[in-house]
């Protein structure tokens, strides 16, 4: 796969700026920039999604004309989005087959057992073990995402992409998702990793090509180079990775959330929290770390008032909260940074003005009798921009029209502009690039310096241990193990996560 | 080949270009059948153009026809915003015109006029909001589709129509002479309740019309300024964000509903007080026009938009009027449905281009032909 001097232009942007990239059959290729730095849009040239101004795309020495997302996968490239392209309601056989035309797929009367013995043969062969007949909507986003591997395996897709693919997985899971990826650059794939984390390009690929600020700065064997090299040409400067800071308040004593025997069922009925209990005392940062789909989605989503649990309490500063009612949590001034940013934590089709307000909109501040103050809504929108940095030509522009850092930021002003007592954030930097990681850790850091009780539920152990006062970790619905971030290794945090010994 | 794909973006001015477009094509394909069945397409678009909006009369007669479709078009409008999709304007229409007439004969013919219409009014829009209340309880407590519900409640409300008048001897038939008792209908309205009209420009404005016009108006103002429209577009957009945000959403639904309903049933109240002045249940009456159906039709060719949809629905009134105007021995009855629904077909179906565009031209090559045959899939 060979890419020539692509260029692409949107208006007042130069995404990609006369790009080469190219990778060869049977290796694993990273693909290592910032956002915006021109990856997305290089990969949707390849898939077919947008077309280059200028530059050409060849396959196996051949030039190739994508007008649509249908040739390239007619082609044999497959994409694994960070934002998975999935329908819920549809088994994960149905999905597989979405789109097909070849064999089982074509046929006038599809059989879905025969097509489930195949998706199941394909994930044994390659190690993504997910239930064939499962629907997705019960899945966790990591079974969703090896259903989209599936997919893309199951229409024999010989280039595969992958975009961000290790930020829903476990340290564990991401090194089975490495091992899937090789073998299937040793049958002669070509696989195209698309990553801002450098220790994984390091652990997987063969080759890294950095992209900065729409240009292609280098091609390189990935033995050849350091974790703090790459991150030098990736930002452009020299760069601190992720370290523990140490704090300079402490933590406050005060309980700012207890959580109390709290067992919650899951959308399958099932239970999947089952009598859980912690405390996050005002100033604290506590950790909730677990692989995804071991109730911590659930567990966030009970705190602020989305699911109704079975049994249990919820406290905020020793007032109970009224369970199963999202405006209880919101008067009891719980934030929440949910999981799924774009269709919960926004409205992707209102505008930034109409997305600022998506929570205070009831308040005297922005409303008179049933009027909204759109002018003060408008203003206020305008400041929460400018003060967290949201990149975007202006408050009338669509939620989904902004990258998913930005997108972010957006969510965490909007938050943050309720004065929060505690905050729930639930992968707050799912997908992000090291700048906006950055951005977003400082801004958790201030909070919790200013007094909320924070309590981060995230996949990413690097990420927990470089925040949190207090590590708890969840397996099947329950906590296993409490552990000091200052001293625990990450060895022993990854066994109480995949179900081992409690402490 | 022609593939359809998906836009990516979606150029403004195709919301522009695209039905006028649409509508110069409908008129082409029209000219091809005006000539195979031997009639001069320039002097019968002419004579069609004259009928609908050229003059007193032809305006008087465009604006009785869109005032209905104003009514349904609004009603179907205000619901689809919220993803809430009522497609039982026509029956809670009839409910309207059922419970209107009703409060008319009981008041009798002795009260102010005022006094009549406002009763009208309240009753004909109550009574449909509570028609339209029964999807919207099911859906809002037991999930049901409303699609489905609304539209099987159209044949209860027409059936409850016909039965009134036909079937029954309820306070809404005349049964004071031989000749009504048998030939059914429905008690009459007294001069002395009609609704009014105005005619500031020499053109007869009814009162419905203007009552849908305040209320296209009213519902422009809920929608961008008040607080339950935000709630609405956020509750339309994604539910879980409006779950998140703490907004109930249920109780939208019922009130989407009656409000949906509401406009649907001042419909029919204006049916009776302006128009026909009886309760018509006969085939040719009511429900033989189907006002609920072209309402949705309305509101989607105005985008949800109230003053989109008063637009369209005047145009579509043109329409329906040149139609009957043109219609008579040189000119058949089905040859104008033909027109009508060839230019309904290209206005709607050129919707799609709007989110997709056509394209021409060869296959990919696939990965079969491009992959060195040494290096096929394993």
């Amino acid at each position: 796969m060979a890419m020539r001097g692509i260029t692409k232009r949107f208006p007042g942007v130069l995404a990609n700026d006369a790009v080469d990239f190219e990778a060869a059959p049977g290796e694993v290729h990273a693909l290592l920039g910032e956002n915006g730095a021109g990856k997305s849009t290089l990969s949707n040239i390849l898939i077919g999604l947008y077309q280059p101004d200028e530059g050409e795309i060849r396959l196996y020495g051949e030039r190739v004309d994508f007008h649509s997302p249908s040739d390239a996968i007619e082609a044999g490239i497959g994409m694994v989005h960070q934002h998975f392209r999935l329908v819920p309601p549809f088994t994960v056989a149905e999905n597989i087959i979405l789109g097909e035309h070849r064999e089982e797929a074509r046929r006038f009367v599809v059989h879905p057992r025969q097509i489930e013995k195949r998706v199941a043969a394909l994930g044994e062969r390659y190690g993504l073990a997910v239930d064939p007949g499962a629907r997705v909507w019960q899945l966790s986003v990591g079974e969703q995402q090896r259903v989209e591997i599936l997919k893309a395996l199951y229409r024999e897709a010989r280039i595969l992409i992958l975009d961000e693919p290790t930020a829903v997985l476990t340290p564990q899971e991401a090194e089975a998702l490495f091992a899937t990826l090789r073998a299937m650059a040793a049958e002669g794939r070509t696989v195209i990793f698309i990553s801002h984390k450098l220790h994984e390009v390091k652990a997987v690929s063969d080759r890294v090509t950095v992209l900065r600020g729409g240009r292609a700065i280098s091609t390189l064997p990935t033995a050849d180079a350091t974790p703090r090299e790459l991150a030098a040409l990736m930002v452009g400067r020299d760069v601190e990775l992720a370290r523990r800071v140490e704090r300079e308040v402490p933590p406050g004593d005060e309980e700012a959330l207890e959580v109390e025997a709290l067992t919650v069922r899951g959308d399958r009925g099932e239970h999947s929290v089952r009598d859980v209990s912690f405390v996050v005392r005002s100033g604290e940062v506590v950790g909730v770390a677990g692989v995804a789909g071991n109730g911590q989605r659930e567990l966030a989503e009970t705190i602020t008032g989305m699911r109704s649990p079975s049994h249990g309490r919820v406290l905020v500063h020793g007032r109970r909260t009224r369970l199963g009612d999202p405006r209880s949590a919101i008067r009891a001034r719980v934030a929440h940074v949910p999981e799924d940013r774009l269709g919960t934590g926004v409205a992707p089709t209102l505008t930034i003005a109409e997305n600022s307000v998506l929570k205070s909109y009831r308040g005297r501040e922005v409303s008179r009798g049933p009027l909204l103050l759109w002018r003060v809504i408008r203003n206020q929108a305008r400041q929460l921009i400018e003060r967290y940095r949201v990149a975007a030509p202006g408050v009338d522009a669509r939620a989904r029209d902004l990258s998913g850092g930005n997108l972010q930021k957006l969510v965490l002003g909007r938050e943050f502009a309720g004065t929060p007592q505690v905050l729930i954030a639930a992968s707050p930097t799912r997908g992000l690039d090291v700048g906006a990681i950055e951005t977003v850790h400082a801004y958790l850091r201030e909070a919790a310096a200013g007094g909320v009780g924070v309590l981060l539920i995230s996949e990413d152990l690097d990420e927990i241990l470089a925040l949190a006062d207090r590590v708890v970790v969840m397996y099947e619905g329950q906590l296993t193990g409490e552990f000091d971030p200052a001293t625990a290794t990450v060895e022993e945090i990854g066994l109480a996560m995949a179900g081992g010994e409690r402490s | 080949m022609i593939k359809v794909e998906r836009r990516l973006q979606q150029p403004r001015w195709l919301s522009f270009v695209v039905p006028v477009g649409s509508v110069a094509i409908a008129f082409l394909i029209m000219a091809v059948v005006l000539v195979v069945t031997g009639h001069s397409p320039g002097h019968t678009y002419r004579r069609l153009f004259d009928a609908a909006f050229v003059g007193k009369a032809a305006w008087n007669d465009t604006i009785t026809l869109a005032t209905p479709i104003l009514f349904t078009g609004l009603a179907a409008a205000i619901a689809f915003r919220m993803q809430l999709f009522n497609i039982g304007a026509e029956g809670q229409l009839y409910i309207g015109a059922i419970t209107a007439a009703g409060i008319a004969i009981w008041l009798g013919p002795g009260q102010a006029r005022t006094v009549t219409i406002i009763a009208m009014c309240a009753c004909g829009a109550a009574g449909a909001a509570l028609w339209a209340l029964i999807p919207g309880v099911l859906k809002a407590f037991g999930r049901t589709n409303e699609i489905i519900t609304t539209l099987m409640l159209n044949y209860v409300a027409g059936l409850l129509l016909t039965y009134m008048i036909f079937d029954s001897a309820s306070p809404w038939r005349d049964l004071s002479t031989i000749q009504t008792r048998s030939f059914p209908q429905s008690v009459a309205l007294k001069p002395s309740q009609f609704w009014p009209t105005l005619s500031p420009f020499d053109v007869v404005l009814p009162f419905g019309f203007l009552l849908a016009l305040g209320v296209a108006v009213a519902l422009y103002v809920l929608i961008r300024l008040t607080r339950f429209g935000f709630e609405m577009s956020v509750i339309g957009d994604s539910q879980r964000a409006a779950r998140y945000s703490g907004m109930r959403t249920r109780r939208k639904i019922l009130a989407v509903m009656a409000i949906s309903g509401g406009i649907a049933g001042l419909g029919g109240a204006s049916q009776v007080g302006d128009f026909s002045h009886v309760l018509d249940a006969s085939p040719q009456g009511l429900q033989g026009a189907n006002y609920g159906y072209t309402g949705i039709v309305v509101a989607a060719l105005g985008r949800y938009n109230p003053f989109a949809v008063c637009l369209v629905g005047v145009l579509l009134g043109g329409l329906q009027n040149a139609g009957l105007f043109l219609q008579g021995a040189d000119f058949p009855t089905g040859l104008v449905g033909v027109m009508q629904g060839i230019i309904l077909f290209c206005t709607l179906g050129g919707e799609l281009l709007i989110r997709y565009r056509l394209r021409l031209g060869r296959r990919a090559a696939s990965a079969v032909e491009t992959a060195p045959a040494a290096e096929a899939a394993p």
